[in-house]
């Protein structure tokens, strides 16, 4: 499994208020999360998402449980997330609706080339290769297989 | 020997485990999507439907028809499969688990971040994902990672005007809001005592803002006091020596009235420091501060005067609302001039009832002052009852005095 894309550079402490605002939740239309992620951040980086790779601050997902954090983040093409941490609940959640989430300290500038493969546990960006511990055996399995909802029902 | 999540949990810290729950339990808000995971799992019947609850608490009544089909949807199919259904009206989700659900040493599960509430009754209680709540109610149990453990070790007794909140903000600000990602909290030491069990789901309920997967108090003497009259026989737990990764020391007599000042949970000063701050809006209420002892401690502190600027209160639950209706609470509330929502979240996410517009500040006994979460432009600051009462009478921010 390799994700790759170019870089968005965001800061610590990312919120999922801020990924997703609370005024958005109520639909079955996904792509109404897509058009409004990061809207409270920077209301022009929605458009922007598409083929990104996110590489964040320390504490990325924090706050509230919302799955459409995630769900958001991947309808708008982001490819994966690389954080130094990132708060559990969202972490979980990304991996079980397929989207990459790779725990790695870097550094970088927006739009660099980003490869990453969460099996080995490697980040590169630019020049730069990082290494880093990979997932859990089950979250990549999760993960491989699409999300929870496919390796669920594949394992049946 | 082993910390209390460890002990519940069954491993040690750091080990993989699946385990069955003995509560799962989703709101309105994140069980629409969890349903959605549901059907897409084609996963047949629940295992375990007499543990699944379904709690209408975050947009009630529905705001709009939107909404409210959802909420629809998600009442039959609750009603179909045996789960237990609370509607509109009869309260928040983490409130209404604690009220004689949840148990010591239980395994409890949230499709909702707050769910470390519950670790106030010694149970290992956690928030998690909509798909994952959905697998839960596929096979009944889920995978953990046994979490390291931090102590908030405690003594002595909260005086003058200082509450729970105010520890809970203040030991938010000492752990920052990633000290405690991927760990536990416990809170131990003989300050415990002291707290009363409303006091202890505060002090869990901040758990998570500091990344905190449970924030667990041992079951004492006053959890099984007040978990008997619910009618439940429960022991003590018994605190063993442990391991903890660190350990936090707080003198509850040194604990003062304090603000978090947004966007930030851990951005916290006294209250003394920014006294006179305008405010537009106030609100009590939350799965943080919308309990009996809240109600009737802001109630205490307005003293027959009128609030000067809009107080908007909403109680917890329907037996918070009852009790205070019964015990004259609530009217004088409502004779102060306070407006009183149906039992619920109200306006903390900002969803509906009491969203602030561009440029007004709303002083909260919530958990959270994220940008915007409020309504857009909007700023919140987090503060106890006692200071939200005081400011309520002044009109904006002040520190609540010592109680005669």
């Amino acid at each position: 499994m390799k994700i790759e894309g170019r870089a968005l550079c965001l800061g610590p402490d990312i919120d999922t208020d801020v990924i997703i605002a609370g005024r958005y939740l109520r639909t079955r239309d996904r792509s109404e999360w897509a058009r409004h992620a990061f809207e409270d951040l920077d209301p022009s980086l929605a458009p922007r998402l598409e083929g990104t790779v996110i590489v964040a601050g320390k504490n990325f997902g924090c706050g509230s449980s919302r799955e459409q954090a995630a769900i958001a983040l991947r309808e708008a093409g982001v490819r994966g997330v690389i954080a130094p941490s990132f708060a559990r609940i969202f972490f979980r959640n990304a991996i079980n609706i397929g989207l990459p989430v790779i725990e790695c300290e870097c550094t970088c500038s927006d739009n660099e080339a980003v490869s990453a493969d969460p099996m080995a546990g490697t980040v590169t960006i630019g020049r730069h290769t990082y290494h880093t511990r990979p997932l859990s055996p089950r979250m990549l399995e999760i993960l491989s297989a699409g999300g929870l909802v496919a390796y669920w029902r594949g394992r049946r | 020997m082993s910390t209390l999540s460890e002990r519940i949990l069954g491993a040690p810290a750091g080990d993989y485990v699946d385990r069955q729950v003995d509560r799962a339990y989703v709101h309105d808000g994140t069980g629409v999507l969890t349903l959605e995971a549901w059907r897409a799992m084609e996963a047949g019947a629940p295992a375990s439907p007499g543990r699944c609850y379904v709690l209408f608490d975050h947009i009630v009544p529905a705001n709009n028809s939107v909404t409210a089909g959802l909420q629809h949807d998600l009442r039959v199919f609750a009603r179909q499969q045996g789960f237990h259904f609370t509607d509109v009206g009869e309260g928040i989700c983490h409130q209404l688990m604690g009220e004689g659900i949840a148990l010591p040493g239980e395994i409890v599960v949230g499709a909702d971040s707050h769910t470390c509430t519950l670790g106030a009754f010694g149970a290992f209680a956690t928030g998690v994902g909509a798909t994952d709540m959905a697998a839960i109610w596929a096979e009944g149990g889920t995978w953990f990672r046994v979490p390291e453990t931090i102590a908030i070790r405690m003594r002595g007794a909260l005086s003058g005007p200082a509450e729970a909140k105010d520890l809970a903000l203040t030991y938010a600000a000492r752990l920052s809001m990633d000290g405690a990602t991927y760990r536990s909290l416990e809170f131990v030491g003989e300050g415990v005592t002291s707290l009363s069990i409303d006091s202890r789901m505060t002090l869990s309920n901040l758990a998570v803002e500091t990344g905190a997967k449970a924030g667990l108090f041992y079951a004492d003497a006053s959890t099984c006091r007040y978990l008997g009259a619910y009618g439940h026989l429960v022991r003590p737990q018994e605190p063993e020596e442990c391991c903890y990764e660190r350990e936090l020391h707080f003198d509850l007599g040194e604990i003062v009235p304090v603000v978090a000042v947004p966007p930030r949970v851990d951005c916290v000063k006294p209250v003394a420091e920014m006294e006179g701050m305008p405010l537009d809006q106030v609100f009590v209420g939350t799965c943080t501060n919308g309990r009996f002892e809240d109600l009737s401690r802001f109630a205490a502190r307005i003293r027959g005067e009128k609030v000067k600027i809009r107080t908007i209160i909403a109680p917890a639950s329907r037996s918070v609302l009852a009790r205070a209706t019964e015990t004259g609470i609530l009217a004088t509330l409502v004779r102060a001039g306070c407006t009183i929502l149906p039992p619920g979240c109200g306006p903390c996410l900002g969803a509906h009832q009491g969203v602030l517009g561009e440029g007004e500040v709303c002083l909260s006994t919530a958990n959270r002052n994220f940008k915007n979460r409020m309504g857009v432009g909007g700023e919140i600051y987090l503060v106890s009852v006692a200071t939200a009462a005081a400011s309520a009478r002044a009109g904006f921010l002040a520190a609540p005095e010592d109680m005669p």
